[in-house]
């Protein structure tokens, strides 16, 4: 299965194997709907490396957030991994997240791999202070003394730009959003774990919060040094904080490369299409373009490429026949049969709006 | 220059909080021309969903006056309070949340047609509903006429309020937050709808959004409004504000914002701000209400005078002391 997936790339021997953390492959997950079976997860790999940060994009319905569960293994009842395997491999501890026993599942998560959940920061239990929060996940998690796990949640607390004393005995509602969502970073932090995974870290933050906890969020990652993988539908924070950026359509990884080469030679009419659909504040003024139609219903997804019945570059080809990813640059890799007038098309857009280097007065058309 | 169809005069809304008095309002002027796009823009607790609300007349405001075509809406006989209604409408922010889940598209379309006497009959109302489904996008229209809301995404949602606000020819639309809940590919082409309907209906806008990327985009031959705890604090046309903001807010605010270009945004001046604390409405800081979190402070002056909004280039209005060049020498300022 493995073998026929990968027939035509080299996503397995371009990283030195002791630099690989997390390996994913072909991951499949459904979930059981009364309508049938939903194909959320459909064929993903992929590797992740120490230190370097992944960014999930896509619109709401594409398993963003699945494959974010299912790498800790908290996917709801109705949800089942159906193929494929989750390695997880530090030093000379190997963890096969997706058949380890319970023991083995909870050492995994949080010490090895924290999550900090889409919306966590409203999920706090209001009735316990932060520090309540912290000694909690210490005690189920080791047997560090009293004093020790308060100095460390004060250092944690210190590095995600709070004030310990003021924070660490407050209570959740005595502290903003942007404030908790930084507690929550501190306390996912807790026990040193290897992989960050952060659903929608930003949304629902003012713009000046966002940006601190975008800048605490890459000052830590450099600081001690573990992967990230972000789930984001906003790209500007995958172009901020991303090494590489995954675009996800219909369950499945449809592009996946450095961030320049997915923002600037994108492959994939989608991942052009999600670009292209976001104005920025400081460039020039350009035109935008919006990706028509919706994503496809995935308990019967249509035949061939996924994308093809929004898609301005489908064929024939893309209707019969479901495109792998094929590398097209150094380690950028895509799944499109067009992907190369794709790429011509962008280059050419980028030219065009390249001439207006500022904000002139230009008319909007 | 056609005369102003919406001004707001010094309008203030001023609630209570435990008894105490909270200005979330704080003398908001500006005007809004036939056709043209106001848009504001600012933080969560700026007053500029409040401000929306006096706009569209569902907030009396504590003190100022909202003028519509030059008269004072509060002061208005029932006949012209309805002319008024009619031509100011609003699109709210949750398209799942301001249909009524039981009516069909027909019914949410043609109801205020048939009880504003828009349409003579039923078959007419029919033609109207297809018209309208047919302004914001939603073919083939036949398709949509039976459909409840819950059978719709979320961008088309917000697609049928835009024509349930159009049902009663707007001169006006408010539109709070209109597309931030909508997926980021379709929330251009429904910007693109309201721009269509900004130029072949002439309708004007106040656009109230926390995103100003999106502000700029829709608004790039308006006006911004750049509001922070209840003031106005810089307004001028779209460009100006974008290219050379005057006020530390919006400079702050701008060097803020996420570009989804990785080039661009790694290498954006950012602008330091002072304190993150954004201080509590209930106890604001004296004179400039930025001044504690202000790069550009000038003890003496910033929080001693509260600044006025001035001209800071032509067309474009700034609350700054410092900026503006305005800074009372030191030695000057009674001790």
């Amino acid at each position: 299965m493995r073998q026929r997936f990968f027939r035509d790339n080299q996503l397995h021997t371009a990283p030195a194997r002791s630099d690989v953390l997390l390996s994913v492959q072909d991951l499949e997950v459904t979930y059981q709907a009364r309508r049938g079976l939903v194909q959320a997860v459909r064929g993903v790999s992929f590797e992740l490396r120490r230190g370097e940060s992944i960014s999930l994009v896509g619109e709401s319905g594409c398993g963003k957030t699945t494959l974010g569960l299912s790498l800790v293994r908290l996917l709801p009842k109705q949800a089942e991994i159906r193929n494929g395997s989750i390695e997880y491999q530090h030093g000379n501890l190997f963890i096969d997240v997706a058949a380890a026993d319970p023991d083995k599942l909870r050492h995994f998560r949080w010490s090895e791999c924290a999550m900090v959940f889409q919306g966590a920061q409203n999920a706090f239990n209001p009735v316990l202070r932060v520090w309540d929060h912290f000694w909690d996940t210490i005690k189920a998690h080791t047997r560090m003394p009293k004093a020790k796990a308060r100095e460390r949640a004060m250092e944690l607390l210190g590095l995600v730009q709070l004030e310990p004393r003021r924070v660490i005995d407050a209570y959740p509602h005595e502290l903003s959003g942007g404030m908790r969502q930084r507690v929550l970073i501190a306390m996912s932090l807790l026990l040193d774990p290897q992989i960050l995974i952060l659903d929608e870290p930003t949304t629902a933050l003012d713009v000046l919060t966002q940006r601190t906890v975008i800048d605490v969020l890459r000052r830590l990652k450099e600081e001690l040094g573990f992967a990230m993988i972000f789930i984001t539908h906003d790209l500007a924070v995958a172009a901020e904080l991303a090494d590489r950026v995954a675009t996800m359509y219909a369950g499945r990884i449809i592009e996946i490369g450095p961030v320049n080469d997915i923002f600037y030679q994108a492959g994939h009419p989608y991942s052009v299409g999600l670009i292209n659909a976001v104005p920025t504040v400081s460039g020039a003024f350009a035109d935008l373009m919006s990706i028509e139609g919706a994503p496809p219903d995935l308990i019967s997804p249509p035949s061939g490429c996924k994308f093809h019945p929004r898609c301005a570059y489908a064929t024939e080809r893309s209707r019969t026949e479901e495109p792998e990813l094929v590398q097209i640059g150094d380690g950028h890799f895509v799944a499109c049969h067009n992907w190369a007038a794709v790429r011509a098309d962008m280059a050419k857009r980028r030219a065009s709006t390249n001439g207006q280097h500022t904000n002139g007065q230009q008319e909007a058309s | 220059m056609s005369d102003p169809v919406l001004q707001l005069d010094q309008v203030s809304q001023v609630f209570s909080s435990h008894g105490k008095p909270m200005r979330a309002v704080d003398r908001v002027s500006f005007a809004i021309r036939e056709g043209e796009t106001v848009c504001l823009v600012g933080e969560s607790g700026c007053g500029k969903t409040t401000t929306g609300k006096i706009a569209a007349g569902l907030r009396r405001p504590t003190s100022g006056q909202v003028l519509f075509r030059g008269r004072d809406i509060w002061s208005l006989n029932r006949r012209d309070w309805q002319e008024y209604r009619s031509a100011v409408q609003l699109v709210h922010q949750d398209p799942y949340a301001s249909l009524n889940p039981a009516q069909t598209v027909a019914q949410i379309l043609s109801a205020p047609l048939l009880r504003h006497g828009l349409v003579r009959n039923r078959r007419h109302a029919r033609e109207r509903v297809y018209e309208l489904l047919d302004r914001v996008s939603l073919s083939p229209v036949e398709d949509y006429y039976d459909k409840f809301p819950h059978q719709l995404s979320g961008g088309q949602r917000q697609r049928l309020s835009i024509a349930r606000a159009l049902t009663v020819n707007p001169s006006f639309i408010v539109a709070d937050e209109a597309v931030s809940m909508v997926d980021v590919s379709t929330r251009v082409s429904l910007l693109k709808t309201l721009i269509t309907l900004r130029e072949q209906l002439g309708v004007g806008f106040l656009f109230i959004t926390h995103d100003l990327a999106i502000a700029k985009f829709f608004a790039w031959q308006g006006q911004i409004g750049v509001m922070y705890l209840g003031r106005m604090v810089e307004f001028g046309r779209t460009p100006q504000i974008v290219n050379q903001p005057g006020h530390p807010y919006t400079r702050a605010l701008l060097s803020a914002v996420p570009e989804a270009d990785p080039d661009l945004t790694r290498n954006k001046e950012r602008i330091m701000l002072a304190s993150q604390n954004i201080p509590n409405l209930l106890n604001l800081p004296p004179a400039c209400t930025f001044h504690p979190r202000c790069p550009l402070f000038e003890a003496g002056t910033c929080d001693v005078i509260e600044p006025a909004l001035t001209q800071y280039e032509a067309g474009q209005l700034v609350a700054c002391h410092v900026t503006t060049g305005r800074v009372v020498a030191r030695e000057q300022v009674p001790a």
